[in-house]
C-alpha cells in the first residue's frame, strides 16, 4: 500500500476542485483511504493522516473516525506524534465521548515527561478540555507545576489551574498556598497568568477575596514599575511597557477594592498616576485609560478622581477612532446611574453619536440617551430622539419606540405635549409599537380629559393619511369611538377643528373593516367603535346596517360581536345608551413597570387581564362590584348596597350579556348605581354628568383633630380617591406631646352599617415622645348614600410601660368628606 | 474568556477555527457562516465590535474582529475580557505569525494549519491569555519545531530512510540511451 500523501498534497489538490461536489468528491476518497490505513495500524503514517482529518474538519467534513488515533498518538513516543495527536484531541473530542477519559493516564505521564515541551502539551490539553473527572484526578500534577521554578510551565500551569477550578470549584483551596509567591516572578508571562488564576479566584469566592486584599500593595507596586521604568524592548507594545499585564492588574484591583475602603484608598494614587501619564495617541494607551477608568468608577474613589475618569471618558468620545467612542459609550451607559450629572455634561457629544453610520455606535448611543433623559431636557431630547426613529433602521425602531414612550410617561411636560409626541411614535414607527403600548395608550388618552377632542382630531387625520400601522389605528379607532360626537361637533380649542361630518366618520370606520391591511383585532376596534357611535351619532340607520351585514362575517369574532350589538339595537334598545356610554378614568394600580391596569366595569382592552374582573361581576345585585375593582383591592368585602331590584335584575342581564363578551370592546354597564332610576339622558350627557373630574378636588377639604387627649393627638386630613367620590381617603396623622415614647400604637376604628371601612397599615406603631414625628395611616371609607360621616375609634397604646386603652365617637367631620 | 477565534477569508473559507467552548460540528459551521455574514457586511471604517451572532449563545458575548489585506481576524469574547485589549492582542498574534512565517500570507496559513495551531496555542490557551511577549513566543515555537523536525516531522516518512537512500551510491547508469532514428527499410521483394 503506497504511503498515503502528505497534508501538503491533500491541501493542493482540494483546492484545484472547482465545485462543492467534487471537493466532496476528492474528501470522501481520501477519508476512505484513511480509514483503511488506520485500520492496518500503520504507526509510521498516523500523524500525517491525523493531520489531514484535521483538515478536513476545518472544513466542514465528519472526523469522528480519528478520535481514538489521537489517543494513540498521544501515547506515541515521538514528539510529533503528541503534538499533532494533543491538537487532536483539543479540536475532535470533548467531555462528551467517552473516548476522552481514556486520555487521563496519558496525560499524567506527560505531566511528569522529562521535556517542558512535552508536559506544556500536557497542561494545554487538560486546560481546554478536561473534564470535572480528569480535574479531580490531575489537580494534584497541576499543582505541583504551579510551584516549579521553569516560567514556561509555570504560566500553563496557572492558566490550567484557572480550568480546574472552573470545572470544580471545590478544589480552589488546593491552589492557595501555591499562590503565595506567584506575584513575586519576574517573568511577565507567569505574572499575567498568576494575576488571571487570582482573578477567578476572587471572583468566584468572597473569602478569597477578602485574603487576597493583602496583595493589593504588591499589585501597585508592580503596576508601578511598569510603568515607571521606562523602555523596555522585551515587553514593549507600541511604547507601552507590557500593556496586557497593566490591564489585568487594573482589573484584578477593580475587584478588590469593590466596596473595600481601605484597598480604595491604596490604590488612588496609582490611578491617578495611570491616567495621567498614559499616552492616548495609541489604542494601546486608549487601552490602559478604559480599564483604569473602570476600575475608578467601580472602587470607592475620591471624587477627584471621578471626575477624572468622566472627563477622560468624555475626551474618548470625541476621538475620532470608532473603536474609542463606542468604549466609552458602554462605560458611560455603565456610569450613568451612579454618576449621572457628570455624565449629563456630555449629553450633546451623545446624542451626536445618534447620527453616526455605525450601527454598533447608534445602539449604544440610543441606550444611552434614554438613560440621562429627565424632566430639564426632555423637549429637547425627545425631539432628537424622534429624528433618531425616523431614520433609523426597523431593528431599533420597536426599542426606541418603546424607550420614547417609557421616557414621555415619565416626563411628559404637558399633557398636549404627550398626545403629540404619542401620535408622532405611532405615525412614524407604528408599525414597530409593541403590542401593550395600545392599552397603554389609549388609558393616557382617557385620563388627559380636557385633551379628548384635540386627540381624536388628530388621530381622525392621521387615519385619513394611512391606515396600515395597526396599532395606530387601533388607537385611532377606539378613539372615534369614544370620543366621535366631539369630532363632529366641531369643538378642538387646541387646535383648528376641522369640518367632518358624521357619514364621513362612518365612511373611515368601514373602510377599515373592509380594508385588507387590518387585522382581526383592527377590524374588532371598528366594529365595537362603529356600534359606540350609535348613540353619540344621530344617523343610527346606517350604523345598524353595519352591523347586521356583519352579523354573517366569516371572521367568528366579529360575527359575535356583530350578533350581540344586533341583539342590543332589537331587543335591548332601551339599555343600549347606557352600554354605550363613556369610559370613566381607568386607574392604574402601580405606578412603575407593567401595570396592569385595573379597569371598570366591561372592558375595551383586549388584554387577558380583564377576564378575571369579570367572573365576580356575574352576580346578580352586584353592579356594586364594579365599585371593589375601583377601591383596588380584592380583599373589600361584597358591599351590601340597598339596591331596588329592577336595576338589580337588568344589572344582572346586563352583566351576563359581559360575561359573553370576554375580549371585546364591549359596552360599559351604568356605573353609578347610588342614582340607579336615574335616566338615560343624564347617561348620556357625555362629559360633563360623568363624576370623573373630580381628581382635581383634592384640595377644598379642611383637615380636622379627631382625638385630643392624655398627650396623644390625632389628626384627620381628607382626600378624595379618584374617580369615586363615593370613597374618602382619610389620612390619621398620630402626634405626642408627652415626654416618652408610645409604643405598640395600635389605631382601630369602626362605621355604622352604611358605610364600608379599609385600613391600610400603620407606617409605625412607636408615636415619639415631644412632637418629634407622627405615625400615619389611611383610611378608606365608602360612603355610597352620602351620610353623614360617623365613627368611633379605639386606642391602644402603651407609655412609660403601662398599657393604655381609649375609646372615642367622631363625629365633627367635615361636610365636605362625605358629600 | 475567549470563546472562540476564527480566522476566514473574504469569501468565507475558513483558515483557522478554534473554539473554547463545545459547539457540534454543524453547530461550528453555523457559527462560521453567520459570523462571515456579519463581519463581512461591515464598512472598513466602523468600529471592530459587534454585537450579535444569537448562535454561538448568550446575550453576553462580543465579536471583536480586524481586518488584514484578504483575512478576517475574529475573536468571539464575553464581558471579562477588554475589548481594546483583545484589539491589541490580534495586533500581537498576527506579528507574530509573520515573524513566525517570514511575511505571512494566506497561502502559508492554508498550508500550514498545524504550524498556526501551535502557534495560537502558545498565545491562548484554554480561552486565557497565555502570553503576549512575542518574542517568548516565537522562541518557543521554534525550539518545538526543532524537536519536530529531529523526529523526521509530521509529513516525511521516518527520517533515516530518506537520508539512506539519499547517500546510496549508485553506480553511474545511462540515463539515456539515444537510440537515433532507426530507418527500417523494407527490402524490395523480387517479384516471383
Amino acid at each position: 500500500m503506497p504511503a498515503p500523501i502528505r497534508l501538503r498534497e491533500l491541501i493542493r489538490t482540494i483546492r484545484t476542485a472547482r465545485t462543492q461536489a467534487e471537493e466532496r468528491e476528492m474528501i470522501q476518497k481520501e477519508c476512505a483511504a484513511i480509514r483503511s490505513s488506520f485500520r492496518e495500524e500503520d504507526n509510521t503514517y498516523r500523524c500525517r493522516n491525523v493531520a489531514k482529518l484535521l483538515y478536513m474538519h476545518m472544513l466542514g467534513y465528519p472526523a469522528h473516525f480519528g478520535q481514538l488515533e489521537c489517543l494513540k498518538l498521544i501515547a506515541s513516543q515521538k514528539f510529533t506524534d503528541k503534538r499533532i495527536g494533543y491538537l487532536g484531541a483539543m479540536l475532535l473530542l470533548d467531555e462528551r465521548q467517552d473516548v476522552h477519559l481514556l486520555m487521563t493516564n496519558c496525560i499524567k505521564n506527560d505531566l511528569n515527561h522529562s521535556t517542558q515541551y512535552v508536559q506544556g502539551l500536557a497542561l494545554c490539553t487538560l486546560g481546554c478540555m478536561g473534564s470535572s473527572e480528569m480535574c479531580r484526578d490531575l489537580a494534584g500534577e497541576v499543582e505541583k507545576l504551579l510551584k516549579t521554578s521553569n516560567s514556561y510551565l509555570r504560566k500553563k500551569a496557572a492558566l490550567c489551574a484557572v480550568h480546574v477550578i472552573r470545572k470544580v470549584p471545590e478544589l480552589m483551596e488546593m491552589f492557595l498556598p501555591a499562590t503565595k509567591n506567584l506575584l513575586s516572578e519576574k517573568n511577565h508571562g507567569v505574572l499575567h497568568t498568576s494575576v488571571v488564576l487570582l482573578t477567578e479566584m476572587c471572583e468566584r469566592s468572597p473569602d478569597m477575596l477578602s485574603h487576597f486584599r493583602k496583595l493589593v500593595p504588591q499589585l501597585v507596586r508592580i503596576l508601578k514599575n511598569l510603568i515607571m521604568s521606562g523602555y523596555s524592548p522585551e515587553h514593549d507594545v507600541s511604547g507601552i511597557s507590557d500593556p496586557f499585564l497593566q490591564v489585568r492588574i487594573l482589573r484584578l484591583l477593580r475587584i478588590l477594592g469593590k466596596g473595600d475602603d481601605d484597598s480604595s484608598e491604596a490604590m488612588n494614587d496609582i490611578l491617578a498616576q495611570v491616567a495621567t501619564n498614559t499616552e492616548t495617541s495609541k489604542n494601546v494607551g486608549n487601552a490602559i485609560l478604559y480599564e483604569t477608568v473602570l476600575t475608578i468608577m467601580d472602587i470607592k474613589s475620591e471624587s477627584g478622581l471621578r471626575v477624572l475618569a468622566i472627563n477622560i471618558l468624555g475626551r474618548f468620545l470625541l476621538n475620532n477612532d470608532k473603536n474609542i467612542r463606542y468604549v466609552a459609550l458602554t462605560s458611560l451607559l455603565k456610569t450613568v446611574q451612579t454618576d449621572h450629572n457628570a455624565v449629563q455634561r456630555h449629553r450633546s457629544t451623545i446624542v451626536d453619536c445618534l447620527k453616526d453610520l455605525d450601527v454598533s455606535i447608534k445602539r449604544r448611543a440610543m441606550e444611552l440617551s434614554f438613560a440621562l433623559v429627565n424632566g430639564n431636557n426632555i423637549r429637547g431630547m425627545m425631539k432628537e430622539l424622534l429624528y433618531f426613529l425616523d431614520s433609523c433602521d426597523p431593528e431599533f425602531k420597536a426599542d426606541c419606540a418603546s424607550g420614547v414612550f417609557l421616557a414621555a410617561e415619565k416626563y411628559a411636560p404637558s399633557k398636549r405635549w404627550h398626545i403629540d409626541t404619542i401620535m408622532r411614535v405611532l405615525t412614524t414607527a407604528g408599525s414597530y409599537v409593541r403590542d401593550d403600548s395600545v392599552p397603554n395608550l389609549i388609558q393616557l388618552i382617557t385620563n388627559s380629559v380636557e385633551m379628548h377632542a384635540y386627540t381624536v382630531q388628530r388621530l381622525y387625520k392621521a387615519l385619513l393619511d394611512d391606515i396600515s400601522q395597526q396599532p395606530l389605528v387601533q388607537v385611532a379607532s377606539w378613539c372615534i369611538g369614544e370620543y366621535g360626537d366631539l369630532l363632529v361637533s366641531g369643538q378642538c380649542e387646541e387646535e383648528e377643528p376641522i369640518q367632518v361630518t358624521e357619514d364621513e366618520v362612518l365612511d373611515v370606520l368601514e373602510g377599515l373593516l373592509v380594508s385588507n391591511l387590518s387585522t382581526p383585532v383592527t377590524r374588532g376596534y371598528s366594529l365595537t367603535a362603529i356600534m359606540k357611535l350609535s348613540t353619540r351619532f344621530s344617523s343610527v340607520n346606517r350604523i345598524k346596517k353595519v352591523v347586521s351585514i356583519y352579523g354573517s362575517s366569516i371572521d367568528v369574532e366579529l360575527q359575535q360581536r356583530a350578533v350581540e350589538y344586533n341583539a342590543l339595537f332589537k331587543k335591548y334598545d332601551h339599555m343600549r345608551p347606557a352600554l354605550l356610554e363613556r369610559m370613566p378614568i381607568m386607574e392604574k394600580t402601580a405606578t412603575n413597570g407593567p401595570t396592569e391596569i385595573v379597569q371598570t366595569n366591561g372592558e375595551t382592552e383586549p388584554s387577558v387581564v380583564e377576564t378575571k374582573h369579570l367572573p365576580p361581576v356575574t352576580q346578580p345585585a352586584n353592579q356594586a362590584n364594579d365599585l371593589l375593582d375601583l377601591l383596588g383591592g380584592n380583599d373589600v368585602p361584597v358591599i351590601q348596597t340597598t339596591m331596588p331590584t329592577k336595576p338589580a335584575s337588568a344589572g344582572g342581564e346586563l352583566l351576563d350579556l359581559l360575561g359573553d363578551l370576554s375580549l371585546s370592546g364591549g359596552p360599559t354597564p351604568a356605573p353609578a348605581p347610588s342614582v340607579p332610576s336615574s335616566q338615560p339622558s343624564f347617561l348620556l350627557d357625555g362629559l360633563s354628568s360623568q363624576p370623573l373630574f373630580n381628581d382635581i378636588a383634592t384640595a377644598a377639604i379642611p383637615p380636622m383633630t379627631a382625638y385630643n387627649k392624655n398627650g396623644l393627638k390625632i389628626d384627620f386630613t381628607f382626600e378624595r380617591a379618584n374617580p369615586n367620590p363615593n370613597v374618602a381617603v382619610i389620612t390619621i396623622h398620630a402626634s405626642n406631646s408627652a415626654d416618652a415614647d408610645m409604643t405598640e400604637f395600635v389605631f382601630q376604628a369602626a362605621v355604622p352599617k352604611t358605610f364600608q371601612l379599609q385600613l391600610l397599615s400603620p407606617s409605625s406603631n412607636v408615636v415619639p415622645a415631644l412632637n418629634q414625628g407622627t405615625v400615619t395611616q389611611v383610611i378608606r371609607v365608602l360612603n355610597p348614600q352620602k351620610q353623614q360621616l360617623r365613627m368611633r375609634i379605639k386606642l391602644t397604646y402603651t407609655l412609660k410601660g403601662s398599657p393604655v386603652q381609649d375609646l372615642a365617637e367622631v363625629n365633627n367631620f367635615p361636610p365636605q368628606s362625605w358629600q | 474568556m475567549i470563546k472562540s477565534i476564527l480566522i476566514f477569508n473574504n469569501h468565507g473559507k475558513p483558515r483557522l477555527i478554534r473554539f473554547y467552548q463545545y459547539f457540534a460540528e454543524d453547530m461550528q459551521q453555523q457559527i462560521i457562516r453567520e459570523t462571515f455574514h456579519l463581519v463581512s457586511k461591515r464598512d472598513d471604517n466602523v468600529c471592530n465590535f459587534l454585537e450579535g451572532g444569537s448562535l454561538i449563545g448568550g446575550s453576553d458575548h462580543k465579536l471583536i474582529y480586524r481586518h488584514y489585506a484578504t483575512l478576517y481576524f475574529v475573536f468571539c469574547v464575553d464581558s471579562s475580557e477588554s475589548e481594546l485589549g483583545i484589539l491589541d492582542l490580534i495586533q500581537v498574534f498576527v506579528e507574530t505569525l509573520d515573524k513566525c512565517f517570514e511575511n505571512v500570507c494566506e497561502l502559508d496559513l492554508i498550508f500550514h494549519m498545524d504550524k498556526v495551531h501551535y502557534i495560537l496555542q502558545e498565545v491562548v490557551m484554554g480561552g486565557m491569555v497565555l502570553e503576549t511577549n512575542m518574542n517568548d513566543i516565537v522562541a518557543q515555537v521554534e525550539l518545538q519545531t526543532r524537536m519536530e523536525k529531529s523526529e523526521g516531522g509530521l509529513s516525511a516518512a521516518p527520517a533515516r530512510a530518506v537520508s539512506a537512500v539519499k547517500n546510496m551510491n549508485l553506480p553511474e547508469m545511462p540515463r539515456n540511451i539515444n537510440i537515433g532514428d532507426i530507418n527500417i527499410k523494407v527490402p524490395s521483394l523480387s517479384p516471383f
